[in-house]
């Protein structure tokens, strides 16, 4: 990929990104969202983190098949854990990798 | 003006956590970004521009594999449209704030940002200024260790001491902090169901919103009639 079309890639990236984020920020702030709608807009965040995660602990990408016993499933189990216990966002990463990479040596061996 | 400085270093304390998250996930993509031939400024170029971790990811595999820009847009826009939901949520936050101000913190507006910000405005004790200086460390933090990642490139070996799960490991967690109530975990788990089933049977990464709408209206529904079943029971 030469330079310029690398640019415009990054340029249009940028584009469908910012946008969502920015025009409900700016259109919505100024009106009071009706009760139902703030509620919902509330379980939204847990959701997608839910739906975000789910697949990669239970489905193989290519092709998309489910699974059962992933080695991300079993890294996720003490990362929630650690989450749950640490409440901490670094440690729960530090953890979750080193899980993932210690697990990883075991089940190779 | 030290009541603004005193904002400004509220955020920076809450953004640490979110920066030791990104760190080993920036240099992950960095390296992953080097080992399909991006330059240092490629990786600055697109981590300011874009900013965007998830998508990221997903760009620089598809740059990788040699997919089409048109691929890579459509699915980073696809990918990042759960922003537009975020983005909804934060604005209740915002009443009478400059539209320049909303422009610029918009810019910043990540699944951890909104997740620590969002967390922090409900519990009161949060201003504009320390949330924009949290979205803005976050940016910077993530910034430099992508390019770092990329001059470390060359010496780390692909899936060293765990990268791989870095971001998951972090969505885990956040997902840990959003878990506040019943009605939250029942969402989760809804959201679970719906998105695997979405993501094996719809193409491309629509599986995210499709799951996470459909979950957050069951949700929605469950917690308007669970009360009032409540209320009429003897």
């Amino acid at each position: 990929m030469s330079n310029p079309d690398f640019l415009r890639l990054i340029l249009a990236m940028g584009a469908v990104t910012y946008l969502p984020r920015m025009l409900p920020l700016v259109l919505l702030s100024r009106h009071t969202l009706p009760a139902w709608f703030a509620e919902w807009l509330g379980l939204i965040p847990v959701a997608i983190l839910s739906a975000l995660i789910t697949p990669t602990l239970f489905c193989h990408s290519e092709p998309r098949i489910f699974t059962f016993g992933k080695l991300e499933l079993l890294a996720a189990i003490p990362t929630l854990l650690c989450g749950l216990k640490s409440r901490s966002l670094g440690w729960t990463v530090i953890v979750g990798m080193f899980c993932y990479w210690g697990l990883g040596l075991i089940i190779s061996r | 003006m030290t009541i603004l400085t005193s904002k400004i270093r509220f955020g920076l304390a809450a953004a640490w956590p979110i920066c030791l998250g990104y760190f080993p996930i920036g240099l992950s993509l960095g390296v992953l970004a080097q080992k399909v031939g991006l330059m240092p400024w490629q990786m600055a170029g697109m981590s300011i521009l874009v900013f965007a971790g998830g998508s990221q990811f997903i760009a620089v595999a598809m740059i990788g594999s040699g997919a089409s820009p048109l691929a890579i847009v459509s699915t980073t826009f696809m990918i990042n449209l759960r922003h537009l939901l975020m983005s909804s949520a934060l604005s209740a936050h915002f009443p009478s704030v400059s539209r320049r101000f909303l422009a610029l913190f918009a810019y910043g507006l990540t699944d951890e940002s909104f997740a620590v910000n969002m967390t922090r405005f409900n519990q009161g004790d949060w201003h504009r200024y320390s949330a924009l200086t949290l979205n803005q460390t976050a940016n910077t933090t993530w910034i430099i260790s992508t390019v770092a990642g990329v001059y470390l490139g060359q010496m780390v070996p692909p899936g060293a001491a765990g990268v791989d799960f870095a971001l998951t490991g972090m969505f885990i967690c956040l997902l840990v902090f959003q878990l506040r109530s019943a009605i939250f975990v029942t969402t989760a788990l809804i959201a679970a169901v719906c998105s695997l089933l979405a993501y094996l049977w719809l193409p491309g990464n629509a599986y995210i919103i499709v799951a996470s709408s459909l979950a957050a209206t069951t949700g929605l529904i469950l917690k308007r009639l669970v009360p009032k079943r409540g209320a009429t029971h003897e």
